[in-house]
């Protein structure tokens, strides 16, 4: 059984213009010890879908089931989401000084999340711990830089403390929002780096959300790629990158910088509002494939070549893929 | 753009556009030190390429940019632009000039006024710099609009009704109102989608040929800077550490950081990204206020002996590399050379 069941999650809040559909049927799942990469451009609906599942989206409406261990987060209660937080699902964010209170030792933050939910730990044994967490994630002299303010520490270990804080309780799950986009590509690659260990040594799953398809390549199991608020296209890395189906993937994997001076080929145009979706394809606009069908109805995803790991959301035959065309 | 790079670069057919010599910039903190942003940079930009800037946060490429566009003073040093110094130039010498240097910047939301119509910010230049008035102006700023792919019916439109890339191509059309010959791209499409990202650096890459631009192209990020240069200039705690063609840098590389940039970069190719040489660099830049002695980068670097940290090694080519390409390390990288089992040693020479 998958760790993680996500069925139908549909998510919109009121504004004053209107109500804005962030995530409309949303289904994925995610084992233990794997990593989901979701993909997608701003506005795609990949941080309200996982912030929703954590109880952290209020005065949203929100439908659907999210099974986590036999728990539905979507239904549960604020005390059970509590308890399961940090405990069971560890966060991380892109940004830590803002996860960071300014005013606390980093040593006393990471010990009163420990304590929050391990009522039977000693301080100093709490304070070990968070030392031990500290050296895991390769900060240097971590038993001094304990008493340390988050302000003393660069933003590379600011992130570091966010993920030591995470895995503090051992999580079976680790949900990372765009972990890695708010720093210099050396210390993003120290970061994964850490990431990638403490999967291996504890097999924590990851949900990685990411708008970087090469952090994607790097570090996902799976992937699923997002747009308007929709799953466009869900398969194994290495099927998104040379077996893909969507027409929105290709695009993206299309807008990339190439190697030398060619010219690149952007999609055009720009994403629908959420507001006032049009019907069918949300992606229609701006498909080079796009025909009748596509404006008139939404294409549910489905099977490509028949593998129920690889589904697609698109009207296009999916006996073919793109390495198959071209 | 493949032109410049198959010039013979030993002999500059032009004069440079640009010549940067051995420019500082220093800021005062609060105590008695200074942060030495800009540390004594030199390079060159010839007419119509494309020189790519790359460094991570705090090395100085933004301070570097400011100075030449002469937002700032700099401390020493000099900055030639088409035969002219601008260091030392008054306000009002500088005024002509100001106009055949521009500068795009990253966040195509903080750099627009919110509370002006958009066919106004266009127009801006043209106002400041007394250049066309009612009618006349307004058409132009239309032009500029087509030009950059915007609707010019949007003309009096605010800021907020365009999109992030919408946006960009705002400041673009600003930027290129008065026709300069070099503008300065500060991160131009590091806030945009990639799908967005592509639409501008396609439109960059139009419009230098329509009007026969020469930019420098800052960024963090190597594959948006490999796409567009036809040189890069690789920056470390405000010093150049290796200038090169663009396909020589990434093929011949040289210095052990720009190789541990490059090594760092993730790729969007599960194969490659797989098998490829990974260099983890231990730590964080250091302070530019107290920068390490000798080789500034010799703190983290896997190749790191005693030399390194006694003397500062000069940007001058390296091997058998031609003059176009220049390197400031002791101990230039083979090709082929593995760096990721190198093991510092600083009592080594």
């Amino acid at each position: 059984m998958a760790l993680l069941e996500v069925q139908d999650l549909r998510v919109s809040f009121d504004t004053p213009d209107g109500t804005v559909r962030a995530v409309r049927g949303l289904s994925f799942s995610v084992d233990r010890g794997q990593t989901l990469a979701v993909v997608g451009e701003s506005g795609s609906g990949k941080s309200v879908a996982t912030q929703t599942i954590t109880g952290l989206t209020r005065g949203a409406q929100i439908s659907g089931t999210a099974y986590f261990e036999g728990t539905d987060l979507i239904s549960a209660d604020a005390a059970t989401l509590r308890r399961l937080r940090g405990a069971e699902i560890g966060m991380i964010f892109q940004d830590p000084l803002s996860s960071l209170h300014p005013h606390y030792r980093i040593g006393w933050q990471i010990v009163e999340m420990i304590q929050a939910h391990d009522h039977e730990i000693s301080k100093r044994a709490a304070r070990r711990r968070a030392a031990d967490l500290l050296t895991l994630v390769g900060i240097p002299r971590a038993a001094e830089r304990i008493d340390d303010y988050p302000h003393q520490f660069s933003g590379g270990m600011r992130q570091r403390v966010m993920i030591a804080m995470a895995m503090a309780l051992d999580p079976a799950l680790l949900i990372a929002d765009e972990p890695t986009t708010a720093l210099d590509v050396t210390v993003q690659a120290q970061v994964l780096n850490v990431m990638r260990r403490l999967q291996e040594e504890f097999g924590t799953a990851i949900i990685l959300i990411t708008h970087d398809l090469g952090v994607v390549a790097e570090m996902s199991d799976e992937v699923i790629v997002m747009y308007a608020g929709a799953m466009m296209e869900r398969a194994p890395r290495r099927d998104i990158f040379y077996r893909n189906h969507h027409p929105y993937t290709q695009g993206l994997l299309a807008s990339l910088p190439a190697q030398s001076g060619k010219r690149l080929t952007p999609i055009a145009g720009s994403p629908p509002s959420l507001i006032n979706l049009p019907k069918g394809c949300p992606f229609a606009a701006r498909c080079p494939h796009v025909f009748d069908r596509c404006r008139v109805e939404t294409p549910p995803a489905t099977d490509v070549q028949g593998d129920p790991r690889h589904q697609s959301a698109c009207w296009l035959d999916h006996n073919v893929t793109e390495a198959v065309a071209s | 753009m493949t032109e410049a790079l198959t010039q013979p670069v030993t002999q500059p057919v032009t004069q440079p556009l640009l010549r940067v010599r051995d420019v500082r910039k220093e800021f005062p903190t609060h105590g008695r030190e200074v942060v030495r942003a800009v540390d004594g940079v030199s390079l060159e930009v010839r007419k119509g390429e494309t020189l790519g800037l790359v460094g991570e946060t705090g090395c100085g490429k933004s301070t570097l940019a400011r100075c030449i566009a002469h937002l700032y003073d700099v401390t020493s040093g000099s900055v030639e632009f088409d035969g002219t110094e601008l260091t030392g130039l008054s306000r009002r010498a500088m005024r002509p000039l100001r106009r055949e240097i521009q500068m795009i910047f990253q966040d195509p939301y903080g750099s627009l006024n919110p509370r002006r119509r958009v066919g106004s910010i266009i127009g801006d230049p043209f106002a400041i710099h007394g250049i066309s008035a009612g009618a006349e102006r307004k058409r132009k700023v239309q032009d500029l609009m087509e030009v950059v792919g915007l609707n010019p019916e949007h003309y009096n439109r605010f800021p907020a009704e365009f999109s992030g890339g919408q946006r960009q191509r705002i400041g673009v059309a600003r930027a290129l109102a008065l026709r300069p010959k070099l503008v300065i791209c500060d991160e131009p499409v590091s806030a945009l989608d990639v799908s967005i990202q592509a639409q501008i650096i396609n439109l960059l890459a139009d419009l230098q040929k329509e009007f026969d631009l020469t930019y420098v192209f800052i960024s963090h990020d190597l594959s948006v800077v490999r796409h567009v240069s036809d040189r890069i200039a690789v920056m470390y705690l405000g010093k150049l550490v290796e200038v090169a063609p663009t396909e020589e840098l990434f093929q011949q590389t040289r210095h052990p950081y720009t190789r541990a940039l490059l090594s760092a970069l993730p790729v969007a190719d599960p194969d490659t990204a797989d098998s490829r040489e990974q260099i983890i660099l231990a730590g964080d830049i250091p302070s530019a206020t107290n920068p390490p002695q000798g080789c500034r980068f010799h703190t983290r670097c896997p190749k790191a002996r005693a030399t390194c940290a006694a003397a500062e090694p000069g940007l001058d080519p390296v091997l058998d590399d031609g003059p176009a390409h220049r390197t400031a390390c002791f101990f230039p990288l083979t090709i082929g050379e593995d760096l990721s089992t190198a093991v510092p040693d600083l009592k080594a020479s």
